[in-house]
């Protein structure tokens, strides 16, 4: 009786302690009222939770579940941001893995435009990871917060193209043999494609990887806009694409985390389990309920998980 | 990826609720370690990095471990399955990307890169 009494004021606390974060308080900054041995469940708990809503909410906006969980916990929980980042690769990793197969199957995804992309970002988003662990946590934080309103921006501002037009392929893309031919059930019609503007590709793709990398975050918020309107490559192969090089990109920066131990199984499984689970329960609800919505909940949800990692970081 | 994300679920199952062995860390102790930088962290708890948690496997925590390098390396095994069917289609130029990216992505795993805070 003592117990769930004491259980219960740990939870109603909780609520109050995230209700006043959001706000704007910075009340995590002393935590040690959390710090109580009896309590140490309280925070897995309602990590699971939230990542269960973000796996929800990320389906429903069509973004994974990284570049939610990063600025959303490490603004409003007790980790530190190495270990917030490491679960956020997991994350975006353990998404991308689950869908690849399918991908792959229905040839929605296509290897040629994946492997040389994949390739050169994996390579930068070992940088990233390296450097992003040398570095002091206030300064990551900062630039997190920074990052996250750019790609609010990105976001607000980009407009896809279901089948970009493409007048020519380039050199490089035909070398590299990047061109092809899918079937899209939708409109039930086999589709051909071609891309465009391989270098500049390639460069932004070095940026991409050094980003998921060094904050963690995944990579789908850019693959698809590169793959999309600069590549030029058809909304749904980029969409599926994106998924498959997420999961190379995601796998190299994720090994620095693991090896540097900056990967704890108390923040990393829950966050994992819990946007799989809820990842599960938001395509059933895709069905039912207006994306278009749910796409601007996720904007105003970022913009002020970036304003918070942003002042987090600059200690106001 | 079943088999990494029904071994985390069993193995973070057994973590929190004990039933095998300890931990390396007492769980009632975690809150006053998670707010510490990882390099902090590793050093005030002892904790192993690289892969040294498989010396510590046998604890409840680092068992988690094996659930989270299995999907780690889920896209290593993918890759090595390709390689075959590329050298057999006599592709010798995405063979070579596949390649240089299982090096790449076997470096990373290795532990042999490091920073510092």
């Amino acid at each position: 009786m003592k117990n769930s009494v004491s259980q219960s004021l740990s939870i109603s606390r909780l609520s109050v302690l995230l209700c006043l974060s959001l706000i704007g308080n910075d009340v995590f900054a002393d935590n040690n009222s959390l710090s109580v041995d009896n309590n140490w469940w309280v925070w897995p708990l309602a990590l699971f939770v939230v990542s269960f809503l973000i796996g929800v909410v990320g389906v429903l906006g069509g973004v994974g579940g990284g570049v939610l969980f990063v600025p959303i916990v490490s603004g409003f929980f007790p980790f530190h941001l190495d270990f917030v980042r490491g679960a956020g690769l997991l994350i975006a990793l353990a998404g991308a893995l689950a869908a690849s197969p399918k991908l792959l199957k229905t040839s929605l995804a296509d290897l040629r435009l994946v492997m040389p992309m994949a390739f050169i970002a994996s390579i930068s988003s070992i940088f990233g990871a390296l450097i992003g662990l040398a570095m002091p946590a206030n300064i990551v934080q900062i630039c997190l917060g920074i990052a996250i309103l750019l790609i609010v921006y990105l976001m607000y501002k980009s407009k896809e193209s279901e089948f970009p037009r493409v007048p020519a392929s380039d050199s490089l893309s035909n070398s590299l043999r990047i061109y092809g031919i899918y079937h899209d059930p939708a409109i039930n019609r086999d589709v051909s494609w071609r891309v465009h503007r391989t270098i500049p590709a390639l460069f932004l793709f070095i940026g991409i990887g050094f980003l998921a990398g060094l904050f963690g975050l995944g990579a789908g918020w850019a693959n698809v806009p590169v793959l999309n309107l600069v590549l030029g490559a058809p909304l749904k192969l980029s969409v599926a694409s994106s998924k498959f090089l997420l999961s190379i990109v995601d796998t190299s920066a994720v090994w620095v985390y693991i090896n540097q131990g900056a990967v704890l199984a108390i923040i990393a499984v829950p966050s994992v389990i819990g946007v799989m689970l809820g990842s599960l329960i938001g395509v059933k609800l895709l069905a039912i309920i207006q994306s278009k919505y749910i796409r601007i909940i996720i904007i105003v949800l970022l913009f002020f998980a970036g304003l918070r990692a942003l002042l987090k970081g600059l200690e106001i | 990826m079943r088999v990494g994300f029904v071994l985390l679920i069993f193995s973070f199952t057994n973590y929190i609720f004990g039933f095998t062995s300890e931990p390396h860390i007492q769980l009632e102790h975690f809150a006053k370690y998670w707010s510490l930088s990882a390099e902090e962290f590793n050093k005030v708890t002892g904790s192993p990095t690289g892969w040294d948690w498989l010396m510590h496997a046998s604890k409840s925590d680092y068992m988690n471990f094996l659930g989270i390098t299995t999907l780690s390396l889920i896209t290593v095994l993918c890759y090595l399955r390709i390689i075959p069917i590329l050298a057999k289609n006599s592709d010798y130029l995405y063979l070579g990307i596949a390649i240089l990216e299982v090096v790449i992505l076997v470096l990373a795993a290795s532990g042999i890169l490091n920073s510092g805070h």
